[in-house]
């Protein structure tokens, strides 16, 4: 038979029974959509967060207090382990593969100002902080080792705070109480985004270090370093002379363990990816199982249609139609369902996915490798499927299934 | 071709359905000669071997033993697509409970013969199955569905599929099993006229009534022939049909 008579019985039959056509490419459909979006959501967390980690800054080394592990036990990151400002001092002075260094003392206070209050995270950090995240600045200016010298109470303000409390007017060179001590504001932060992780980045305000630790956290350690280095390519290198001041400057003696950890972005990064690559791949074959079961789906629905057509088989086979024909016809018929399935399966793949994209703040993309992918998976589950109860059904015996009623 | 062989030539031909401990003999050495023209009638009550016979001549079913040679092709040798050519090409099929395919319009009924066909590319389909339409007078009728048409034009519909691949001989099954006596009559004077033409026709029927149309009755009983003998003057159904005679035959309608 030819082809185009082939698809037309296909279509006839499928059509004849809507309800349980539709019913039965349910299946295809919802694995098919599934996996579009699945992949759709891991590759945006994916790509997300390789966007924010070159957002934080190149040839970024961060330096964090307590030891990862100890001799097999591993250690709070406050296991009495403090970097000082004498360890940037030191770093400072002493490595050269470092381009800026800046220690970040967090704290967080009620703001007021502006057109009301607002919660948000305080950030110490030294003059050389932009610098080492490669974040400019909108409007303003930033503040100076002048001012760190002399912990003036000048601060930098990110946009969510911005938007929040000087939402009609210019906020440099405005006041801002922060808790309890008046700052004035110099500059405004240009907008970053979500972090990696999902946080707010803008959400947060920068002073000098000095002013932070000694006006309002009142403790002498910092809660981190950060690092620019002078290349890439030497990263290695001033992670590794990085680690040989601050176990000088901490006296640790040879064969112990480091009571820091030093990590770059990369590393951050590798580690960011692969969970988000695990999280990929999990949810890609939760979603192609229902692909599978689908085509069970199928199988069993092409089962019931061979039986049920087993008269209008011996009357094909009477008149002429080979095994083959008949084969040929039921896995078509197969096939058109599962891609007639796979087809609205991509489509509903895109809608969930844009509808995701709406309603969640999570990133999305929809890879087309994947896509196609997924629609010719439908083909195989199909022929795969198909395949049983056609065979079936060219194996009938004209006489036995032209008695069939 | 057809005019240098018989259209069926069977030697010895027997069936032996093999149930595990017993077997049943359905045909017993069955020589049989149809010319090309002849109008036969195969009888016999069930369980004669008259079916059987029939699955063998329209090449659905193989022989035990013997030879069988359709339109001088020697059917034993041929395998199960070779079968499904032959059946194709050589046999129409008209069956009791006519079978068409439901939701499927006359005319794609009477072309799906020629959609099977392996030589396709060389004919017109269309025309082949206007012409086939034509021929048991339902032309009007191609784009009717068979729930639409009367048991008698259902029956045509598929005297046409039978006849639309010029096949050597037409098999019917009790053709008439399931129509009025009217109708029976209508659907014999159809194959009269078919086989005036030319056309070969074999039918089984347990009706004598029926037989009486055919010009050669065979009968069949346990697995043999007991009788095969022309009819000198069958009778003509289109009489039958202008003198209103299905009535005075004393039958009457069957339900």
């Amino acid at each position: 038979m030819k082809w185009k008579n082939l698809l037309k019985v296909a279509f006839k039959s499928i059509i004849k029974n809507k309800m349980r056509t539709l019913l039965t490419m349910l299946g295809i459909i919802i694995g098919v959509a599934a996996v579009i979006v699945m992949v759709a959501i891991g590759k945006g967390a994916e790509k997300r967060i390789q966007d924010q980690i070159a957002s934080m800054g190149t040839n970024l080394i961060t330096i964090f207090p307590g030891s990862m592990q100890s001799r097999g036990v591993r250690m709070g990151p406050d296991s009495g382990v403090r970097l000082t400002l004498d360890d940037v001092e030191l770093l400072k002075k002493n490595a050269t593969l470092i381009q800026a260094v800046s220690p970040m003392v967090r704290t967080g206070a009620q703001l007021i100002g502006g057109s009301g209050n607002w919660n948000s995270s305080v950030w110490g950090v030294s003059e050389q902080y932009l610098e080492i995240r490669d974040w400019p600045l909108s409007s303003g200016e930033f503040f100076s080792s002048a001012d760190i010298r002399t912990q003036n109470k000048v601060c930098i303000i990110g946009q969510t705070i911005v938007k929040n409390l000087f939402a009609n007017d210019d906020p440099v060179g405005q006041q801002l109480r922060v808790g309890k001590i008046p700052f004035r504001i110099i500059g405004v932060l240009k907008e970053k985004g979500q972090g990696a992780f999902g946080q707010d980045q803008d959400d947060l305000l920068i002073a000098p270090y000095s002013t932070v630790l000694y006006r309002m956290s009142g403790h002498v350690h910092v809660n981190q370093i950060l690092v620019r280095a002078v290349s890439l390519e030497q990263m290695t290198q001033a992670q590794a002379e990085i680690t040989s001041i601050l176990r000088g400057a901490h006296k640790i003696a040879e064969g112990e363990d480091d009571d820091f950890t030093v990590r770059n972005q990369t590393d951050i990064a590798a580690t960011a990816e692969e969970t988000t690559q695990v999280l990929t791949i999990l949810l890609t074959s939760i979603a192609s199982i229902s692909l599978l079961v689908g085509g069970i789906g199928i199988m069993n629905i092409m089962l019931v249609s061979v039986t049920e057509r087993t008269h209008e088989i011996g009357i094909r086979m009477a008149i002429g139609a080979r095994s083959r024909d008949i084969l040929v016809q039921f896995l078509i018929e197969a096939i058109v369902l599962s891609l007639s399935g796979g087809l609205i399966g991509v489509l509903l793949g895109f809608l969930a996915t844009w509808i995701v994209g709406l309603v969640t703040d999570w990133n999305t993309v929809i890879v087309p490798a994947n896509v196609l992918l997924s629609f010719g998976f439908a083909g195989a589950v199909g022929v795969f499927f198909g395949y049983y109860p056609a065979r079936k059904a060219a194996a009938l015996n004209p006489i036995e299934a032209l008695r069939y009623e | 071709m057809s005019g240098q062989h018989s259209v069926i030539r069977t030697e010895k031909i027997s069936k032996v359905y093999d149930s595990g401990e017993v077997q049943v003999e359905a045909l017993k050495g069955i020589d049989l000669t149809i010319d090309p023209g002849e109008l036969v009638a195969i009888m016999g009550a069930s369980g004669s071997g008259k079916s059987t016979m029939l699955n063998i001549l329209g090449c659905l079913d193989y022989p035990s033993g013997g030879e069988y040679y359709l339109d001088g092709i020697h059917v034993n040798e041929l395998d199960r697509d070779q079968l499904a050519d032959i059946r194709n090409r050589k046999i129409g099929f008209v069956f009791q409970g006519f079978n068409l395919l439901a939701r499927t319009t006359a005319f794609e009924n009477v072309e799906l013969p020629l959609l099977y066909s392996r030589l396709q590319e060389s004919v017109d389909v269309a025309q082949l199955t206007r012409l086939a339409l034509e021929r048991v007078g339902l032309s009007e009728r191609a784009r009717h569905f068979p729930n639409q048409l009367s048991g008698g034009q259902q029956q045509r519909v598929a005297i046409a599929r039978a006849l639309v691949n010029r096949p050597a001989m037409v098999l019917a099954d009790e053709p008439t099993g399931n129509l009025d006596t009217r109708t029976s009559i209508e659907i014999m004077a159809t194959f009269q006229e078919l086989n005036r033409q030319g056309i070969t026709i074999i039918l089984v029927t347990h009706e004598h009534d029926i037989a009486d149309y055919c010009k050669r009755i065979i009968e069949f009983r346990d697995g043999r022939i007991i009788r095969d003998q022309e009819v000198a003057r069958p009778r003509d159904a289109r009489q039958d049909l202008e003198a209103g005679h299905w009535q005075a035959s004393g039958l009457g309608d069957r339900p």
